[in-house]
């Protein structure tokens, strides 16, 4: 089977001697069209693969920021198929980027599983994360997914343990998003030292690249992950930014693309 | 006599947590080996006679158990005459059933060397049980609660408080039952090494389904030879109000193999039903994941849940266990919508029939009974879970009712037609 578009996009950092940067931010925030324009923006910063969040009413792993955010979209208004659009004019504008989709699991399920993959991969996706569907659940998505050409990324945790992280990484595919500290989603000043040991560990386990999330904020930061990780994952940092910038659209923009571009020099720094 | 082949499966769930369709563990990977940690502990406890010991010594002795059966004739007569017979869990120390299954995780925290509690509360009564069973055991206890119902249930709150608990409004979404759950599940993920998140109810991922559902079957067990002693036959139905459904779980449980008792589950119908302002998620809801279990879920096309109402907070959620759903699916168990009015109407009836006020939650159960026995008549016998006190509804039933003192306004409404 050829290789994923993401695991293209992976390989290319890596073939750089440097980790990748991976941003998120969720659809339909602040609006569906300025959601667009903020993802794009993420990708012209420097993000090599960019996860579109589908905004859930009962986001249990997020903190604060992202709650805050989706709580935007949703009164907003968003729907799945506005998700799916902007996913599709993102990779039409970026086909050199790896457009991912994280979602909890109730919407896809809700939505048809197949229909979700095919819609998705019809949409230019590249693949999904799913941060409630644990390996036991997947079995019918991985298998539309896989139909689909979509790739799988699974979360492992610092709780994780070696013959439960074996289990994890050989059903996904993709990449594997090592989850920096125990918590839900949002910045932290600092990124502990439980990530290092936890990439270590799932390394052992999978030739998959591993990239960190959860924490990650500035470029500093982003260089001393990117010293043992493949990948480094933002958020809530990007979140933060438009919500400081209120209702001035091109400034939220700027602060986004500063962001990814002081990040992306972090990720070349290790 | 009992038919134990009546339903097939009856011994669920299965070892991935289904109840038919419904149940399994769809939680985040932080969580998975604090749950598989939950899940081995059990099975442990379950096969130490010293668990079994423990447990025993405290429902007899710090609860009161066994809690008694009551006939209560005057509300029978409201009820088509059909015998009303109500199993008195309101009479359990900290005013409900939810003890049952505090007292069971709280034995097991210490069986796991965690020495912090974290809970979720809608009515205030999962928090003042555990709070107090924190007290007793010496844990640090930190209870979740949704702004809207520390409001309307204050008076849990202070005693949850005086019980040295810290107790956090919830102010996220709904600021009700489910936001109070899902702030519960992000402080156990970052805090899960230290802390066992004691869930209220027969929802959430495997084992909690089967687990809490264990720990109430002494609900069932108790009335069923209670009923049999004082009548000399079964009931003819079981009605319980559900909202995530345990103390319908724990009475039901023992009867499922009698094929002859009905089992009724009353929920939530808010404003009614038909209006979007209800909690009926049996009735009205879907397939669909919420909290770590598969099961009905009032949810829009897109999968985001939608926002419950009830007059009731212990009944203002918009889930329900899986093994209610899959007792409704089977047919084994019939689960009917029932108004905020005809709950308030129900609780009346009994404070003024019989001395006994009940919690709004369980006063849907009677509301049910009322409804149930002029459909089945005065051969009918109709076993009730009166599930709570109704000390902590007192503000929300005197607004109802018009009971406080206002100028110019007397107690006109409380009064209309009362005292039958």
């Amino acid at each position: 089977m050829a290789a994923s578009k993401l695991s293209g996009v992976l390989a290319a950092a890596k073939a750089e001697d440097r980790a990748a940067l991976i941003g998120y931010l969720p659809a339909g925030f602040p609006t569906v069209d300025g959601g667009i324009r903020a993802v794009n923006a993420l990708i012209e910063g420097g993000c090599d693969v960019v996860e579109v969040g589908l905004p859930h009413s009962d986001p249990v792993l997020d903190g604060a920021v992202i709650q805050t955010a989706d709580d935007i979209a949703l009164r907003g208004g968003v729907r799945i198929k506005d998700v799916l659009r902007t996913v599709q004019e993102v990779s039409s504008a970026h086909p050199g980027a790896a457009v991912l989709v994280m979602t909890y699991w109730n919407p896809v399920d809700r939505y048809g599983v197949a229909r979700f993959a095919a819609d998705l991969a019809a949409a230019g996706g590249a693949g999904c994360i799913l941060p409630d569907l644990p390996v036991e659940e997947s079995e019918e998505w991985r298998k539309a997914a896989g139909e689909h050409g979509l790739d799988t990324v699974f979360v492992v945790a610092p709780s994780s343990k070696d013959a439960r992280l074996a289990e994890v990484t050989a059903a996904g595919s993709g990449f594997v998003y090592a989850a920096a500290v125990m918590g839900v989603t949002g910045t932290r000043s600092a990124v502990g030292s439980l990530a290092e040991d936890l990439v270590a560990r799932t390394r052992a386990t999978t030739d998959l690249p591993v990239c960190v999330g959860l924490g990650v904020s500035d470029a500093t930061q982003a260089a001393e992950v990117a010293r043992f990780a493949d990948g480094v994952i933002v958020g809530s940092a990007f979140v933060k930014r438009i919500l400081e910038a209120g209702e001035d659209e091109a400034a939220a923009l700027d602060a986004v693309r500063a962001l990814a571009g002081e990040l992306a020099e972090g990720v070349r720094r290790r | 006599m009992s038919e134990k082949d009546y339903l097939p499966g009856a011994q669920v769930p299965d070892a991935r947590g289904y109840f038919g369709a419904y149940g399994g563990r769809f939680i985040p990977e932080a969580l998975v080996a604090a749950v598989e940690q939950v899940a081995e502990e059990y099975e442990k406890a379950k096969a130490d006679p010293a668990f079994a010991a423990e447990l025993d010594a405290l429902l007899k002795d710090y609860t009161g158990r066994p809690s008694p059966l009551t006939d209560v004739h005057r509300f029978s007569a409201e009820a088509g005459g059909a015998r009303v017979l109500l199993k008195r869990e309101d009479l359990n120390h900290t005013g409900s059933h939810k003890i049952n299954n505090v007292l069971g995780q709280a034995l097991l925290t210490r069986r796991m060397g965690k020495t912090r509690i974290i809970a979720e509360t809608g009515a205030g009564q999962h928090g003042v049980a555990t709070a107090t069973a924190c007290a007793l055991f010496g844990f640090d206890c930190t209870i979740y609660m949704g702004e809207v119902d520390t409001q309307r249930q204050a008076l849990n709150v202070a005693r949850m408080r005086m019980l040295g608990a810290e107790v956090i409004a919830v102010k996220s979404g709904s600021r009700t039952l489910k936001d109070a759950i899902n702030e519960a599940f992000r402080d156990w993920v970052a805090n899960v090494d230290s802390t066992h998140y004691l869930f209220g109810t027969v929802a959430g991922p495997h084992p909690f389904p089967m687990m809490v559902r264990d720990f109430h079957r002494i609900i069932g067990v108790e009335a069923r030879q209670q009923v049999l002693d004082r009548t000399g036959r079964l009931p003819d139905a079981v009605v319980a109000c559900v909202g995530g459904g345990s103390n319908a779980m724990g009475i039901f449980h023992e009867f499922i193999p009698d094929a002859g008792v009905r089992l009724i589950g009353c929920e939530a119908a808010g404003e009614g039903a038909e209006t979007p302002r209800h909690a009926a998620t049996l009735t009205k809801g879907d397939p669909g994941v919420l909290h770590g279990s598969r099961t009905y879920v009032l949810q829009d096309e897109d999968g985001q849940t939608i926002e419950s109402h009830s007059i009731s907070a212990g009944l203002d959620y918009p889930g329900v266990g899986p093994e209610h759903a899959w007792l409704k699916d089977t047919g084994r168990a019939e689960y009917r919508p029932v108004t905020d009015d005809a709950a308030m109407q129900a609780l009346r009836l009994l404070s003024r029939t019989e001395g006994i006020i009940p919690a709004i939650e369980s006063a849907h159960a009677l509301a049910g009974a009322l409804e149930l026995g002029r459909e089945l008549g005065p051969e009918a016998t109709i076993l009730v879970s009166l599930s709570g006190r109704g000390d902590k509804d007192m503000h929300t039933a005197a607004e109802y009712f018009g009971l406080y003192d206002e100028p110019g306004a007397g107690s006109a409404n409380g009064s209309a037609d009362g005292g039958k």
